[in-house]
């Protein structure tokens, strides 16, 4: 059985960015043989549907998840308490490929960042971009100091970091990396997929949709992509969530 | 441990939950929680003569206590489904029912025809699919198209065919059996109910195909009523569903008439959802003296 279900203690859910919160879960170590780029599919008590987290971090016995309330169910995870068990079906979907030897640019824009770190984790000495709206939603800037990566940050108004957009420094720094990945809104990815395909450079890009059951069945996260010159729909939560970017049809 | 074995139109099913049509794909996902064997059938996804890719994204939206659904039929089309899905299904040790949606009765009766000639054990009619333009629903409102086209697919199909009725529909009982009269062998039902969320911030509608189909907790009542209504109104099996989520409602379904029944959404928050119900219904009929589940079906006391 490759899908489990699994009841996990929560020990902590705090907020560290303006309705961001960052959920540390207590895990068996065998149950925390994740790649980066996978998420969790979190059960909410009275809601329908689960929610799909990608996986911030997983290691020393915990499943690390950082989120931001968007909604009645991310608004009910926030309110939920050290010591109750958190329902999580994980891990699913197809994450990053990191090989080693190649120098990783890994670029991360708002809510997009979290799943930067672990992936970050996986890379030798990587370039980490960040990028986010203003001061007040600045994430993980010492947990990635933390995992060895050379860190850049960036905001829209200049409030922290350089002002300007991901791609402004990923242009400055491209050449010195082999390869990139990337999540965050699709504007952004769009553009740093254009960026990738001028420095001649493979994208790795992770998506997202509005998902039902999170394993490849209910067909409804959908995403358009080419194979082989022909367009066809796969799904985030299966084949995803990382496609190669010059496969994505935007 | 009580018999939870059912048998609808000479089909025999090891316990009355079957898998919902377009919740489960073909199974394979599903098999990496549970052997599909637990299941008393499957009924696939639904089938169209060649491939459908299906309405762009979003396809799905939050409701309460449900979803809204417009997936639009994406599928592989008949042929790779005998070819590439049929045959592992049928090594899984459990019922499977083929799910057929066609945009003309030509369409319908040639898959009929195709699934006839195959392994299948059911062919369920989808006449009830409120997510594509053309086809779908529009054969299952009225009591004459649904006569036409029932009537036409028997003539093609030599396996026990279910129809598949809608909701969104003003008298379902006289359609159930305008079903029945032109030779189905069972009806399942409901399909789901039309509906729509709109975002206010971008006024747009959350689901690109604007509206979609309402399925889970919230449509429950709605089906309850119409299988009773069903069930007095004809003498083929029901297949019930719509919005069972727990063993009470699967119970409450059965009394209301239904013979066997699917179970969907709430596979999306709970996997394992069709193996606790079948333990709550075997503990109820144990603990109420009933030897089998048959012996609930269609007996509401009404007022």
């Amino acid at each position: 059985m490759k899908y489990d279900v699994r009841q996990l203690e929560l020990l902590s859910n705090e907020q560290i960015a303006d309705g961001i919160f960052d959920m540390r879960l207590r895990c068996n170590e065998p149950d925390l043989k994740i790649e980066c780029g996978q998420f969790a599919h979190v059960y909410v008590p009275g809601k329908s549907l689960r929610r799909p987290i990608s996986v911030c971090d997983a290691s020393d016995g915990v499943l690390r998840l950082v989120y931001q309330v968007k909604g009645e169910g991310t608004r009910a995870m926030s309110q939920m308490k050290a010591g109750q068990d958190v329902d999580v079906l994980y891990p699913l979907g197809h994450g990053f490929n990191v090989e080693s030897g190649k120098r990783y640019c890994l670029i991360g824009g708002g809510i997009g960042v979290p799943p930067m770190l672990y992936t970050a984790k996986q890379c030798q000495n990587p370039l980490v971009i960040t990028g986010f709206r203003n001061r007040d939603f600045v994430i993980l800037q010492d947990d990635f100091k933390s995992a060895g990566a050379e860190v850049m940050l960036c905001t829209d108004d200049g409030t922290a970091g350089k002002k300007g957009f991901v791609t402004d420094l990923l242009k400055e720094q491209i050449a010195s990396v082999d390869e990139v990945c990337a999540c965050g809104p699709i504007p952004m990815l769009k553009a740093i997929a254009q960026v990738c395909k001028e420095a001649d450079k493979p994208c790795q890009i992770s998506l997202e949709e509005r998902m039902g059951c999170g394993v490849g069945a209910c067909l409804v996260c959908a995403v358009k992509v080419r194979k082989n010159g022909e367009e066809i729909m796969q799904h985030v939560c299966k084949n995803g969530p990382v496609f190669n970017a010059e496969e994505v049809v935007f | 441990m009580a018999d939870i074995s059912v048998n609808v139109a000479g089909v025999s099913f090891n316990n009355p939950l079957i898998a919902a049509s377009g919740t489960f794909g073909f199974g394979r996902e599903y098999n990496e929680f549970y052997p599909l064997e637990k299941l008393g059938g499957i009924s696939c996804k639904g089938i169209t003569p060649t491939r459908r890719d299906g309405n762009p994204p979003p396809r799905i939206a939050e409701t309460p206590s449900g979803i809204l659904n417009a997936v639009g039929l994406q599928n592989p089309g008949v042929d790779a489904f005998i070819k590439e899905d049929l045959p592992w299904l049928k090594q899984q040790n459990t019922v499977i029912i083929a799910n057929i949606a066609g945009n003309t009765p030509e369409e319908y009766c040639l898959m009929a025809e195709k699934l006839s000639g195959t392994d299948v054990d059911m062919i369920e009619m989808n006449i009830s699919c409120p997510n594509v333009k053309n086809g779908g629903v529009q054969f299952g409102t009225s009591c004459e198209s649904v006569e036409a086209i029932t009537s036409a697919v028997r003539k093609h199909c030599t396996k026990p065919l279910v129809v598949k009725l809608s909701p969104n529909v003003t008298d379902i009982a006289s359609i159930a059996k305008a079903a029945e009269a032109a030779g189905a062998d069972a009806v399942s039902m409901i399909n789901t109910l039309t509906g729509m969320r709109i975002d206010i911030n971008s006024r747009r509608p959350i689901i690109h195909n604007n509206t979609g189909g309402l399925s889970g907790a919230a449509v429950f009542p709605v089906a309850v009523r119409m299988v009773w209504q069903v069930a007095n109104a004809i003498k083929i099996p029901i297949i019930g569903m719509g919005g069972i989520t727990t063993w009470e409602d699967a119970v409450e379904m059965l009394i209301a008439g239904a013979t066997a029944l699917q179970i969907g959404t709430v596979l999306f928050s709970d996997p394992y959802a069709p193996i606790k119900i079948n333990e709550g219904i075997n503990n109820f009929l144990d603990k109420n003296g009933i030897k089998s589940v048959t012996e609930l079906s269609g007996t509401v006391i009404p007022w």
